[in-house]
């Protein structure tokens, strides 16, 4: 079973694909453009279709998704956390 | 496997394009013909009123753009024939002078020295001719070159950049080498992915005329917005799906265009493309606004991928509606024209939804109807550039 999908490898946010994911799952992830999995436990539970975050991130950094900045991380994420609104805002507008 | 030798069954209309529909439009120039037309789209049964808030006192490019709509919208070749109506007898043979120009019926009826009764009869009975004239016509073999897709999503979610959307991009990059004449737009919503749909574009040229549009919908974000756009840009839903910002919707949002398509040129809103190709449409990134324009356009079918479940139709325009979200197909099953959520789980892949997805396709240009059609979703919406004299 997949649990979490990401496109690029250097991603550091992937995709929840699944419901019902808990705190404490260990997940498989499949990184779509080289199709090979890797695993990672989830720090918290995260609904369908919302992000987490693949390694630790700092407040500030860069998040990348499909390979491109897609914003900055404004609190400290832990890697297997829920990466959503309330830690990640765009950089424009 | 679409190739070159693919056919489907069109109607072949008087000025050589193929339709997949047949529909007697009913189309009111203006907000207060609205009575009338929909009066007569209930006496001749089949027919289709397009019903819609606008038309009076617009002036300038907004005025032209409604004219352009309206008219592109009547000469789409899945119409048949048209019955106009409005206030003005003037208006209504602009229209109707416009949409002659394919060479199919159409006449027009000002309501003024007249009244609705006396309008509605007399509408009624051209609009009884042109309906029992269409319902002859024949579906005829075409190529698939004769094809016009276009393409929006909406309701997005992660798994649009994940599924949906990649599995419409695959199937673009499979039509565009057989000669189909293709569609994307939303201009906003390409912020943060623009330099990557800059550098698709066929020639510099094209790329600048890109970087236009881009640049000058991104002031009208600056000139209006009171804060980040959060709420907007992404949407609410798209934030309850799990998108978080709007490079991110705009990048999965790209996918849709494919890996291999080239930007051959850029089409205001409502224009029509010149030949086939993958074609940008400076346009909004609201749903029925964007799919009414490519209407408008001439496009024939439109592929519309959704993560959180938009429920949207066209009138003119059969809607296809894909979801790679599995909750999104359990609970919104009647929606769903093509379920690829299996690609999220590695039991598909791209190819493979992209192949089903051009099958789904086919089947409904052939005359299958699309959930959006059988649930009666007849969103006609026109956009407007700014506010009435």
């Amino acid at each position: 079973m997949i649990h979490f999908v990401l496109h690029d490898p250097k991603d550091t946010v992937a995709v929840v694909v699944v419901e019902g994911v808990k705190a404490g799952h260990d997940l498989t992830g499949w990184i779509m453009d080289e199709d090979r999995t890797i695993v990672l436990k989830a720090q918290q539970d995260i609904p369908i279709g919302h992000k987490l975050a693949l390694k630790d991130v700092k407040n500030g950094e860069t998040i990348i998704k499909y390979g491109h900045d897609i914003g900055k991380a404004v609190a400290d994420i832990k890697a297997g956390a829920h990466a959503h609104v309330h830690n990640i805002k765009t950089k424009r507008w | 496997m679409i190739s070159s030798k693919t056919t489907f069954q069109g109607y072949r209309r008087e000025n050589g394009r193929v339709g997949v529909r047949n529909h007697v439009l009913i189309l009111p120039v203006d907000d207060l013909s609205n009575a009338a037309a929909e009066a007569v789209a209930n006496n001749i049964k089949g027919e289709i009123a397009i019903p819609h808030p606008y038309g009076r006192l617009q002036f300038g490019a907004d005025l032209d753009l409604h004219f352009r709509t309206l008219i592109g919208a009547g000469a789409n070749p899945n119409v048949a024939a048209v019955v106009v109506i409005c206030i003005e007898e003037g208006w209504a043979k602009r229209v109707v002078d416009g949409i002659a120009k394919t060479g199919k019926p159409v006449t027009g009826f000002g309501i003024e020295m007249h009244g609705d009764h006396d309008t509605i009869l007399r509408a009624s009975k051209v609009a009884k001719e042109y309906m029992q004239w269409a319902s002859e016509l024949q579906r005829v073999e075409c190529p698939v070159s004769d094809l016009w897709v276009s393409t929006k999503c909406g309701e997005s979610d992660t798994t649009s950049g994940c599924g949906s959307n990649p599995t419409v991009g695959n199937a673009f990059d499979k039509l565009e080498p057989l000669g189909v004449t293709m569609c994307f737009g939303e201009t906003t919503e390409i912020t943060g992915g623009e330099k990557i749909v800059a550098d698709r574009c066929a020639t510099p040229q094209v790329r600048e005329q890109f970087m236009a549009m881009f640049d000058r919908y991104q002031a009208v974000v600056e000139r209006h917005k009171v804060d980040d756009l959060s709420d907007s840009q992404p949407t609410k839903g798209n934030i309850a799906g799990g998108l978080t910002t709007i490079e991110e919707k705009a990048l999965g949002n790209i996918q849709k265009i494919g890996k291999k398509c080239k930007v051959i040129g850029v089409l205001d809103k409502a224009e029509m493309p010149t030949k086939p190709g993958l074609w940008f449409m400076d346009s909004s990134s609201a749903a029925a606004e964007m799919v009414t324009l490519c209407a408008a356009s001439g496009y024939v079918v439109h592929l519309f991928p959704t993560g959180q479940g938009n429920v949207i139709g066209n009138p003119i325009l059969p809607v296809i509606k894909l979801s790679a979200n599995p909750r999104t197909v359990r609970t919104m099953s009647e929606h769903v024209d093509h379920d690829c959520s299996g690609l999220l789980q590695r039991e598909k892949n791209l190819d493979q939804t992209g192949d089903e997805l051009i099958e789904v396709m086919l089947r409904t240009c052939n005359g299958r109807l699309t959930a959006a059609e059988a649930l009666g979703h007849r969103e006609f919406v026109l956009t407007r550039l700014y506010e009435s004299a």
